[in-house]
């Protein structure tokens, strides 16, 4: 017979290594069908928590910025403000660093505003048909860069209006006072929310993480003595975690798919009611970044089940 | 070939001995037979051999090399110079009978052409010819133990270890096995192996060390089992 061979020497033998070790994994994976069932199942509901922690964060995110972008200053300017000074209160609020963006809307752009948006209200109607001129004034909406700054813009055109002349007034009012409780409310609330959130999912996510250990090394516990077996028979570290290792990896890779998947009904029923609630569908989110999404979750199941197998089988190769 | 000086292993508690002082060494294709009462130290003795247990005071050499100052990362090299046997057949219980045996030739690195030669081989050797797609749950104790004895024969090593291999079985298998383990031994593989079943010793007609305590009482270079 040929002499024998006592350690993997050359790179052919080290991927005939690797070939059996990979065929060795997807047959225990096999022939273990239950206690792989067992764990991808655990992994799935893992991957489960932490992708909804995803979405949540998604949700609370985009509504606060939605939120945020609500936020604006109205200046209401009187129906015979001379049109120089509205250009030129416009051109100077426009020049601020704080202003993120102004919009001018005429008296007449206002007007038509009012009628699209009363076209159901007889007697809104009528009152404006029982008028000879237009009521309504110009408008200036503006946009910070930052919340913290429409004090300073409010005030600018609070001291704007006190400069005026009592007999030709061109500002009407202000109207930040008037959305700023209202705001402050809903973001303290979005902030509580995303705290409480905060917490929970890391007790969620720390219980998920335990318990998919826990099953994996529950999986290899029943291997023990296959493990001294081989080692009996002499066969390297390496040789016996690898199959370990694969089976791990494909756990990780099949749980990320199934939680995908398991997404999609979730979605679909969910994604209409938080396109009404919080004006962002979370079923559009999910189509659009459904491979993203797929990457992040079989991404940290594969790191989970990787993890998992080398930490368990590295009990029993210990001595 | 193997050689132990003095070897003793006391436990934690510092009062039982499971070996003590004990030194013999073995010739290159002899079939010895250790035999004693449980707990007298004979599984202790084959734990050294293939360094599964280290000793508390002594040495234990393999040829030049001092078994218990292999590095860890060279000791699955080691154990592959030495097939081992036991009581309880060790197969891996999710691989057939071709698997379990393939399965040592794979961890020692041999070719696909060498383990499609010589995995059936060993098999035949040990009349399993018509068993080798079988999981071990689908044999009997007496076909189980042939599987280990071929497994551990498979990467042709100097030595085979067998600690009761016939412990499991009825009389009818245990000839087979004995038969089996002269017939190896016949063709050139040293055997140590240890008993507890007179009949086998007496049919043997070989070298028999008799334990006692953790001593060894008596070698008999063509013995019978007395005690």
């Amino acid at each position: 017979m040929t002499p024998r061979v006592n350690t993997y020497y050359n790179l052919s033998m080290i991927t005939t290594a690797i070939r059996r070790i990979i065929r060795s994994g997807f047959i225990g994976f096999w022939r273990n069908a239950y206690v792989s069932l067992a764990s991808i199942f655990t992994l799935t509901v893992a991957l489960f928590v932490i992708g909804s922690t995803m979405f949540i964060d998604q949700l609370l995110t985009t509504s606060m910025t939605t939120l945020q972008a609500k936020v604006d200053i109205n200046v209401y300017f009187v129906p015979e403000a001379p049109q120089e000074e509205i250009d030129r209160l416009y051109s100077a609020v426009k020049a601020m660093p704080e202003v993120e963006f102004v919009h001018y809307t005429s008296r007449e752009d206002a007007l038509t505003d009012y009628r699209s948006e009363n076209q159901n209200n007889e007697i809104a109607m009528q009152a404006l048909e029982s008028l000879d001129d237009n009521p309504l004034g110009a408008n200036l909406a503006i946009q910070a860069t930052d919340p913290i700054h429409y004090e300073k813009i409010s005030k600018f055109f609070e001291e704007q209006k006190g400069n005026e002349s009592p007999q030709t007034p061109v500002i009407d009012k202000v109207s930040y006072l008037d959305n700023k409780d209202a705001i402050d409310t809903l973001s303290s609330i979005i902030n509580a929310i995303e705290k409480a959130s905060f917490v929970v999912m890391s007790v969620l996510l720390i219980a998920a993480v335990l318990i998919t250990f826990n099953t994996i090394r529950l999986a290899i516990y029943t291997a023990r003595e296959e493990i001294s077996i081989m080692r009996l028979v002499g066969a390297s570290n390496m040789f016996i975690r690898g199959p370990f290792m694969l089976q791990g990896t494909m756990y990780g890779l099949l749980a990320g798919l199934l939680a995908v998947i398991s997404f999609y009904p979730i979605m679909l029923w969910l994604g209409p009611r938080t396109e009404e609630f919080f004006e962002f569908n979370l079923l559009t989110y999910y189509l659009e970044n459904i491979f993203y999404i797929f990457f992040v979750l079989a991404g940290i199941g594969i790191v989970l089940g990787l993890v998992s197998s080398i930490l368990a089988v590295a009990r029993y190769l210990r001595t | 070939m193997i050689y132990f000086d003095n070897v003793s292993k006391i436990y934690n508690d510092g009062r039982s001995a499971a070996l003590q002082e004990v030194t013999f060494q073995v010739a290159p294709k002899e079939f010895v037979s250790i035999v004693g009462h449980s707990g007298a130290g004979k599984t202790t003795l084959l734990k050294m051999i293939i360094a599964e247990d280290k000793p508390t005071g002594g040495q234990v050499f393999y040829e030049s090399l001092d078994v218990h100052q292999i590095p860890r990362a060279k000791l699955s090299h080691y154990r592959r110079k030495i097939g081992t046997v036991f009581q309880d057949f060790k197969l891996l219980p999710n691989k057939t009978a071709y698997e379990n045996v393939a399965f040592a030739m794979e961890a020692n690195g041999r070719t696909d052409e060498e383990i499609s030669l010589n995995v059936p081989q060993a098999l035949a050797l040990v009349d399993l010819e018509d068993k080798i797609w079988n999981f071990p749950h689908e044999l009997s104790g007496g076909e189980k133990q042939r599987v280990a004895i071929a497994r551990a024969i498979v990467n042709q090593p100097d030595i085979i270890i067998a600690d009761e291999p016939t412990g499991n079985l009825d009389p009818i298998a245990t000839y087979e096995i004995v038969q089996i383990l002269r017939k190896i031994n016949e063709l050139g593989t040293t055997v140590i192996m240890t008993t507890h079943n007179k009949g086998v010793i007496d049919e043997i007609e070989r070298r028999v060390i008799t334990m006692d305590g953790g001593r060894i009482v008596r070698d008999d270079s063509k013995g019978k089992y007395i005690l």
